[in-house]
């Protein structure tokens, strides 16, 4: 019991911080709040799924994101034809010669015996299909990239809804993290992390630089949404009159017609843009919130409990025949999913893709903050940390120059150190999460919402 | 009696391994604290050496009272210790193990060196070699040549014969019976009893964490109960 | 004629630079080896340690510049340097006491550490950023080539020319300087042995009355000495930006773990190893075939195995491959 009134006033006390943003600030600026909120959660879910169950350090966060933001493009984007017509084809045999190498790198590794002799093949098999593959694509890369640059560029998508790049994203995410599970879940924790985090930097790589695929660095701007456009909803009769309804009685103040209607324009502007965000917010808790349910009953399933065993003591659950690698395997890549599934949701939600955005400071280490504060395999620990975190790391900044102002409020607005300071004040984010880290990694290491299991009557 | 051990209880955490043991040794004396398997002789030597918290007893080297001394400041003092396992730097040659054997010490260490080499030569045979490279019982004398180069009054060894050759065993019983002559009182966990009372001045016959049996070397090998209850007949 | 032409291009687009950056890397790369080696854990916010020594530099350096202290062909960041390895060393030293202390008497996982050494690159990360700002800051002077390209083919009469800066000579200089009274420190002083003795066994380090508190603090003397040192040779040869500070961290990860993590000498070569695949797998050798080939044979693409902008990923490959075949890197041998 003592539990969930834990979870229900933690929750509440962060209710209560985004409504008075919305209170104080804007509501426009809450609802964005809450929404970064909502993804946040749903990639911290992921991150203690491999984390918080399985003790997997996965420090790939930021290549999942990216890979789930990709999807977002390949699905959602128009099919550019004319690019598939310049250079598809191109693409799509280098495609299935990837595949071919990879088929005859794995026949390789079957059929001959380990052997310097092996190794020399293999590495020239790829060093020849590089090679090769580079003189098929790279025409046809060219080729796509010199189609209408400034917009397109690139292959487009498959012109689908958006919404459906949320599971692809997670499939996408899922495929690799096959490979990269395959490669390095072998290793020990701290070299995994480092493998990880280098992987992640691969993949951002990749994303950034196959402009054909991507756009790159051009950046893929105007995405589709699932919910309506502000633009739409302010020409709309039904939300002006929704609008003027709400808002009757501060109207009917105004006598002068010229001014009403002005007020009323500007009150549909600012109420479109809450009612877009609000249709995300929706969005967003249905996935949390479906995710959260399938994540506790996984939690206390019998695989779960497996889970954890294998966690608690790898040796033990080893010699009572559990396959501790395959079951390592299948929570990275579930963990690696719903990762993806932020990602491509992310995306979704700022209706652009920007490669270079990625770094791993946001979208890796700010993740596992998240984790770690919440609380290291609880699952609503994993949600408070992906709202307190994504709240702190946005009001810092207003904070910080609250207090530039008080501690130097006998300073001349033109003193350097004054001007250097408030230059300055998107940066004291880095410090307060850094010191916040520490000091919950020192006084409260089990984060605000400790894991808590239910003992298992023996 | 040089060095003294007295109704040593502790263990670790709040379950007690042993129970009022007491172990004493004399300078030029070797002394063999012997026992099955988990009667708690490795967990008596941590407590001598201050690795572990006693919740009773009095540890005394020539008359001063080192109880409360914390393992390092015991070491400056005189005692030196060699684990069983990871006992030596096996990523360094055997020249710098002693040399770190002797980190305290100023530059007469050097000769101490010599001294250890003139008691072990293979070691002064392979002092540039990576001791990681050695056999078993190279190792196991670089490891006690390490302890040496404290010069230590007290010399604690926690079965040095464990995993080496019977042959590999007796040279190194020997070399103990050296160390002795060099006037150290020694103190060693044994698994192999029976050559090691042999050696040994007095032993002390762990069971369960007390002290059940102990007398001179000669005495126990001699004693029908500890022959048929311990060393097999 | 056309032999010695491929080969200075060679010289000049990839031994020269991959020597340059090689030895950026292998500072670094000693470091993180030597944090990890005694202190037990991979030290993420060693790039942002590197990113502090290197701002300290230059805040002084520019104070130097603005006095009008000079230090003629050489860089003014050379007389800059102390100050900034100073103060690298003391937050090195605060961080250890107030932070990673605690965890090393409590004998903490590697994981902990590791999440503390993220909280503890959060903040330097944020503090770097107030103080010295985001942008890119240059802060070279003095002479800046040793040779010109229009130079050594004016001398030599070839059509290729080789430009050195003095900036890469300052750099592979000052780092083989570095990594030799390194290697002798930890081979022959009492007190670099006891450092290998800690690293190889604490617990007989502690029986041999080796003061565990001596080594650690020699230890972050060491590496942020380093940190400094390589923060401040890659500053003067490109730039400083706190952002590149963090992203060098992985290539010397990568150098760290192809040397063998734990191995100075290992991290060392594991520098160069990195530097060299990255630079050569990248570069396009068409000009270099067009030379040694006859004409008929001469090639039509770029001849390049991938495109610069994979440079880094070539270097996570290789960690990455080493980790699959030798996970204790490829240099055997003595750890510290």
């Amino acid at each position: 019991m003592r539990e969930n009134k834990e979870v229900i006033i933690s929750f509440l006390i962060m209710g209560l911080l985004i409504i008075s943003v919305g209170l104080f600030q804007s509501w426009a600026i809450a609802l964005s709040i809450l929404n970064l909120c909502l993804i946040s959660s749903v990639m911290a879910i992921g991150v203690n799924i491999s984390w918080g169950y399985a003790g997997i350090i996965n420090f790939g966060v930021m290549g999942f994101i990216a890979l789930g933001g990709l999807a977002a493009v390949v699905i959602s984007e128009e099919p550019i034809y004319e690019a598939w017509s310049a250079g598809g084809l191109g693409i799509l045999i280098s495609i299935a010669l990837i595949t071919l190498l990879v088929f005859l790198v794995r026949l390789i590794l079957k059929k001959l015996a380990k052997s310097n002799k092996r190794n020399i093949l293999i590495s020239l098999l790829i060093i020849f299909f590089i090679f090769l593959i580079r003189k098929i694509a790279g025409p046809s890369m060219e080729a796509i990239e010199s189609i209408n640059p400034a917009t397109q560029g690139f292959l487009g998508g498959l012109g689908l809804p958006i919404i459906l790049s949320w599971f692809v994203g997670g499939i996408f995410a899922a495929l690799v993290a096959f490979v990269v599970g395959k490669i390095a879940l072998g290793l020990r924790s701290d070299y995994l992390a480092i493998a990880t985090l280098l992987i992640s930097g691969i993949i951002i790589t990749f994303v950034k630089h196959e402009d054909w695929l991507s756009r790159g660095v051009k950046n893929v701007i105007g995405m589709k949404r699932p919910a309506p456009y502000e633009i739409d909803l302010q020409e709309s009769d039904w939300f002006i009159n929704l609008v003027a309804g709400i808002n009757s009685s501060k109207l009917n103040l105004i006598s002068d017609i010229t001014e009403k209607n002005q007020l009323l324009r500007d009150l549909v502007i600012s109420a479109s843009s809450v009612f877009v965000k609000l249709c995300f917010a929706g969005l967003f808790s249905v996935v949390v919130i479906t995710l959260l349910i399938l994540a506790q009953k996984a939690l206390y399933s019998p695989w779960g409990r497996m889970m954890r065993a294998i966690r608690d003591n790898e040796e033990a659950a080893q010699a009572m025949g559990k396959n501790v690698v395959k079951q390592h395997l299948y929570i990275f890549i579930i963990g690696s999913s719903i990762i993806g599934l932020g990602g491509a949701m992310l995306v979704t939600y700022d209706g652009l893709f920007t490669p270079v955005s990625y770094q791993p400071l946001r979208y890796t280490f700010l993740i596992w903050i998240m984790v770690l504060v919440g609380g290291s395999g609880n699952n609503y620990g994993s949600i408070l940390g992906g709202f307190l975190i994504w709240f702190i790391w946005i009001e810092a900044a207003p904070v910080a120059m609250f207090l530039i102002n008080i501690f130097t409020f006998n300073l001349n607005e033109t003193h350097e150190l004054k001007k250097h300071l408030i230059e300055g004040v998107p940066y004291f984010r880095y410090t307060m999460m850094g010191i916040g880290l520490l000091f919950l990694m020192r006084y409260k290491p089990k984060g605000l919402l400790p894991e808590k299991i239910k003992l298992l009557k023996s | 009696m040089f060095f003294s051990a007295l109704n040593l209880t502790g263990g670790y955490g709040s379950v007690d391994i042993i129970h009022s043991c007491s172990f004493e040794v004399n300078k030029g004396e070797i002394v063999s604290i012997l026992g099955p398997n988990g009667a708690g002789k490795s967990t008596a030597m941590k407590a001598m050496l201050g690795m572990l918290t006693l919740s009773k007893g009095e540890i005394e080297i020539d008359g001063k009272d080192i109880s409360k001394l914390n393992t390092q400041n015991r070491v400056k003092l005189g005692i030196s210790f060699v684990p069983q396992t990871k006992n030596v730097f096996t990523e360094m040659t055997v020249q710098e193990n002693l040399e770190m054997g002797g980190f305290l010490r100023d530059s007469s260490y050097l000769e101490t060196i010599e001294e250890i080499f003139e008691l072990f030569p293979i070691l002064n045979e392979k002092k540039n070699q990576i001791v990681g490279e050695l056999s078993g019982g190279q190792r196991q004398q670089v490891a006690i040549g390490r302890a040496l180069m404290t010069k230590p009054s007290v010399l604690m060894l926690d079965e040095p014969t464990a995993g080496v050759s019977p042959i590999v065993m007796d040279e190194l019983f020997e070399h103990i019976l050296k160390i002795k002559e060099k006037n150290v009182a020694i103190l060693m966990v044994e698994q192999n009893a029976r050559q090691a009372l042999k050696v040994s001045d007095r032993g002390y016959v762990l069971v369960m964490g007390e002290n059940k049996y102990s007398g001179s070397g000669k005495d126990l090998l001699n004693d029908p109960e500890v022959r048929r209850s311990f060393l097999g007949g | 004629m056309d032999f010695l032409n491929a080969l200075v291009l060679l010289t000049n687009f990839i031994f020269v630079p991959a020597l340059n950056y090689g030895s950026q890397l292998a500072l670094g790369a000693i470091g993180v080896t030597l944090i990890y080696g005694v202190l037990r854990f991979a030290n993420f916010a060693y790039g942002d340690l590197m990113a502090f020594g290197t701002m300290v530099v230059i805040l002084i350096t520019w104070k130097l510049q603005s006095i009008g202290i000079h230090l003629g062909p050489l860089p003014t960041a050379l007389i800059a340097l102390p100050f900034g390895i100073i103060a690298a060393i003391l937050i090195s030293l605060i961080l250890d006491k107030v932070v990673f202390e605690y965890y090393r008497i409590k004998k903490s996982p590697p994981v902990t550490l590791i999440v503390v050494s993220l909280g503890v690159m959060f903040v330097l990360n944020g503090i770097i950023r107030i103080i010295i700002g985001t942008a890119d800051r240059k802060f070279f002077d003095g002479q800046k080539f040793l040779m010109k390209a229009k130079q050594f083919k004016e001398i030599t009469g070839l059509n290729e020319g080789l430009a050195i800066k003095s900036t890469q000579l300052l750099t592979i200089v000052v780092t083989i300087i570095c990594a030799l009274l390194l290697f002798w420190f930890l081979d022959k002083t009492k007190t670099g042995k006891s450092m290998r003795a800690y690293s190889n066994n604490e617990d007989l380090a502690l029986l041999s009355g080796i003061d565990p508190n001596r080594v650690v603090m020699i230890t972050w003397i060491i590496a942020a000495t380093l940190a400094t040192i390589a923060g401040t040779l890659y500053g003067l040869d490109k730039s400083f930006k706190p952002f590149t500070y963090f992203n060098n961290l992985l290539p010397i990860f990568a150098a760290t773990i192809v040397g063998g993590i734990g191995n100075p000498i290992g991290a060392f070569f594991g520098g160069f190893v990195v530097a060299f695949a990255e630079i050569s797998l990248t570069y396009a050798y068409k000009k270099f075939f067009i030379y040694i080939l006859p004409e008929s044979m001469e090639p039509t693409g770029l001849v390049q195995l991938l495109s610069i902008d994979y440079k880094f990923a070539v270097s996570f490959s290789i960690l990455i491959i080493v980790l699959i075949f030798r996970p204790n890197g490829i240099f055997k041998g003595k750890v510290i």
